[in-house]
This record gives structure tokens, sequence and C-alpha cells, in this order.
């Protein structure tokens, strides 16, 4: 598993990544409400906001980790925005995307550094 | 940067794992281990004990009742004279231009009135009370004492527990109730839609009462959050959002809280701030309305959102003041203005939100059935 500094993290599944947001970050979120998803097909670049959540409490962005093109959007987790604070590195996953530079992923934080920099 | 206030229930507050924020000058809970959502549904499914010990408490006293009354009729377009003894009333002070400078609840407790108003106003309205009603009147904050909130369905079985007299009480009544060897000035109202009650207490009695009631198998401590979600699916104002100094009862819509007695034709017409345009807004109609939204979509949509009549209207046609997801409804729920030509219930409006037009139903409010004991 790789982490950002926004709390996803990305899991390596083949040639593509699967990526969600951190159990540290749905707790600070409070139960989400809402999901929007990006639509499979289409390429993004780092830092785009691709994903829209709501929370009880507000709004946020989730932004695209890396380059690639969308290949699989979690529709469950749209439906049920609750599986993210219920299983977050699992059925609360977002969206698979393939990277057009895997290299993007050399900088990203490991477990260990994602536990540091959340203290 | 101020020190902010504590109330008499924070230490139970961190005690139970509160989450804090500061809140009209408090630090208070917005959410507890349990989380908004199901504080929200605890609520609506048996019941929730609220820290509203923020709020201002005040008793307005005279030679008799009917001074005190009279008095605060001056400042609040409601009927307060002949409201019974023990019972309750929604209210607000007015401004010159006839808007909203604070919303309260009124209780005739026998020599005197007891106003409850909101934590941010306080303040401002004591100094307004004291401004025009001393020296003929006493103005006296209550500072030695808590304000509890216990709402939702089991909330009558819970009190009468502690004195059988709460469940005689009826929606709006007040009463003087010992609860857990403390007297409690108790009233039957709330603001969550549910029945329930309001309970001011010696503060110093306060946490073990709070500690009895939670040690109650169907009571769970509610924060902030769920108590904005409760009021917004109950159709509630929020003031400083949905009512403030720039809205009049009437864009309000709250015309059905001024007493007729009060209205053009009754027998006190007028006499409070702002009666010509309030009277007149009576007669010809407002410009704009508060309506209940209902989000066509899943997405909720938050203060502050604008609304259109159409997908392409380049002119909006009023905002959203209060919105977000409604756990009862299971979907978005918002309150907003629109002008009065687009405002009939079944209109549909158009929200902007992130860029795009999303549909929105004017709905009636409120969007969860109100469950009061009349």
């Amino acid at each position: 598993m790789k982490y950002t500094e926004e709390h996803e993290w990305l899991r390596a599944e083949g040639d593509v990544y699967v990526v969600g947001i951190t159990e540290h970050a749905t707790s600070q979120l409070g139960d989400l409400v809402f999901v929007e998803l990006p639509d499979v097909g289409d390429t993004v670049a780092k830092d785009d906001e691709i994903v829209v959540i709501e929370s009880v409490k507000a709004a946020s962005d989730i932004l695209a980790p890396i380059d690639g093109e969308i290949t699989e959007v979690n529709t469950a987790l749209a439906e049920d925005p609750s599986l993210a604070n219920n299983d977050a590195i699992g059925e609360g996953w977002f969206f698979k995307i393939r990277p057009s530079d895997a290299s993007q992923l050399d900088d990203m934080m490991d477990e260990a550094a994602y536990k540091e920099m959340i203290g | 940067m101020t020190q902010l206030k504590e109330t008499p229930l924070h230490a139970l507050h961190v005690e139970l794992g509160a989450k804090m924020v500061p809140f009209a000058g408090y630090d208070m809970p917005v959410q507890y281990p349990l989380g908004v959502l199901k504080e929200h549904q605890q609520t609506r499914a048996k019941a929730g004990l609220f820290d509203v010990s923020h709020m201002g408490q005040v008793v307005v006293k005279g030679a008799t009742y009917a001074d005190a009354a009279t008095g605060l009729e001056t400042l609040i377009p409601i009927d307060i004279l002949d409201l019974g003894e023990d019972r309750q009333r929604y209210g607000f002070f007015t401004n010159d231009d006839g808007g909203i400078e604070d919303d309260l609840m009124l209780a005739n407790r026998g020599d005197h009135v007891f106003v409850v108003v909101n934590a941010a106003c306080k303040e401002t309205d004591i100094a307004r009370m004291k401004a025009a009603l001393e020296p003929d009147l006493s103005v006296t904050e209550i500072t030695d004492r808590a304000l509890l909130a216990l709402q939702g369905p089991s909330a009558e079985a819970v009190l009468a527990s502690f004195d059988k007299r709460a469940a005689d009480m009826n929606f709006m009544d007040v009463a003087t109730l010992n609860l857990n060897g403390a007297e409690a000035w108790v009233s039957r109202s709330g603001y969550t839609g549910e029945d329930g009650y309001e309970i001011s207490v010696p503060a110093d009695a306060a946490e073990a009462l709070a500690k009895a009631l939670l040690a109650h198998p169907d009571v769970e401590a509610i924060g902030l959050g769920a108590r904005d979600s409760l009021r917004l699916e109950g159709g509630l104002c929020l003031y400083g959002h949905d009512i403030d100094a720039t809205t009049t009862p009437i864009e309000g819509a709250l015309t059905w809280a001024i007493s007729k007695v009060r209205r053009a034709g009754g027998a006190r017409a007028g006499g409070f701030p702002g009666a010509s345009q309030i009277m007149a807004q009576m007669e010809n109609g407002a410009t704009r309305k508060r309506v209940g939204l209902l989000p066509e979509g899943r997405a909720p949509m938050r203060e502050g959102v604008p609304l259109f009549a159409s997908e392409d209207a380049t002119d909006s046609i009023g905002a959203i003041t209060s919105g977000g997801f409604g756990p009862t409804v299971g979907g978005p729920v918002a309150m907003g203005y629109v002008t009065k030509e687009h405002a009939a219930i079944g209109t549909k409006v158009f929200g902007e939100l992130r860029g795009k037009r999303q549909p929105l139903m004017l709905t009636k409010m409120p969007f969860t059935p109100a469950n009061f004991k009349r």
C-alpha cells in the first residue's frame, strides 16, 4: 500500500491501482452521506479534483493521486457512502486508475511513513 | 482570543468522549463517539439528551405577571398577556424595519415571564430588555442554572420515571418538577420535531441529573451536529441563518406566530418595533418567502447555494439558508428563500452546485412528521 499526504491509499491490482481514503480520513470527516465518482474512461491528471464527498459536516474534494485513466468506479459506494466509514481500505474503495507514469508512485509514503505523518 | 465559556456539563461531555467545538462563545459537544447519523436516529427512535445550557435563560418580573407581559409585548409581536399560566409560546424580538432580532420561547410561570433566547444573541437580547423595561420591571439573567433537552418518543416515559407529573404535561405546557432531587423548570417542547422536554436545573445538580437520565437504556447524549439535522428535518429555523435582522416574520414564514390580538384590527394591535412594516407585509404580502426544498439528486445543498428558476436563467431567485443530509428522510433536505413568484409548493427550482444546476422541489415542511403530544 502507498499513501498520499491527502490521506488516500493506493493498492496495486494487476496493472491498475485501487484508490480510497484512509480510516484516519473517514474518522475525521465523520459519517459520509454522498459520494460523486468520476466516469469510467476519464483521463485525469495528478491533483485534479475528481471525487466529491460530503459528510454530515461538510463537502470535500478527493484529488487524483497520479496521472492516468479511470478504469472502474465503486458504484456500491455511491449507493451507500457509509461503506467508506465502515471499511475504508476494503469495500469503501473509490475508483481504479491505470497509471500513465508509474514513477509518480515512487515519492509516496509507505504505511509506516503515513502513520508517522498522522501522529 | 477570548477564552471559551463552559457549561455545567462540560466535564461530562469530555468524560463521554465528545468532540468539542467552539459554538457561540462556548466549548460545546458537536458529536459523541456514536456519531452524528446514529445520534440523529437515536433521537427519532428513542431519546436523546442535549446540553443547551449555552442558551440564555431570563426572568422578567413586575408587580404582576400582567405587568411583565405587557412590558415584553412592546418588544415582541406575540400575545403574552393572555398566555395561560404554565403555558409556553414561541416568539421573536423585532426591529424598526420589521426584521427579526432573535427568536425565543416565552413561558408564563405564574408571577413572571421566563424567556429562553439564543446563545449568540443573549447579550444583546438582555441589553434590549433592560433598556426598554427597567426600572419598571426587573430583567434577570439566570446564570446558575443549566438547560438540558430530552427529546424523542421515549422522553415521556423516561422523565415520568423521575417525576410522574411529566406525563401529564401537554405540548407547550410548563411545570416545576422534582427531578433527581432537584427543582426543575420543565417545558414540553424542543427543537427536534419530536416530543420532548426542556429542563432548567440548578447548575450544581445538572451533572447528576444528566448522568441519571443517561443511565436509562433509551437515552444517549446527542451533540450539536445531530441537533442541526433534527431541527432542519423538523423545518425549524436556525437564527442567523434562516432568519435574521434583515428577514421579517412574513418573509420567514412565521406569520402564524404573530398573535391575532397583535395584528391589524386586534385589541392590542401593533405597539412593537417595525409594526407598520410587518402589518403592511401581512396585508400586501412579502416579495420573498422561506420555503422547504428537497434536492432531487443525492448531493446535499448547503447554506449559500444560489437558486434559479431554470437551468439557464441568469438572475438568481434566492438562496439556500440551511441544508444538508437528512438521516430520517434518507436524502438531502434544505430550506431557503425564493421570490414570491416561485414560492408555491411543487415549484421546481435549480441550485447551482459546483458549477452545475441541479433541481430541487419546493416542499411543505416539516420534512419528517412532527410527533408532539397535543
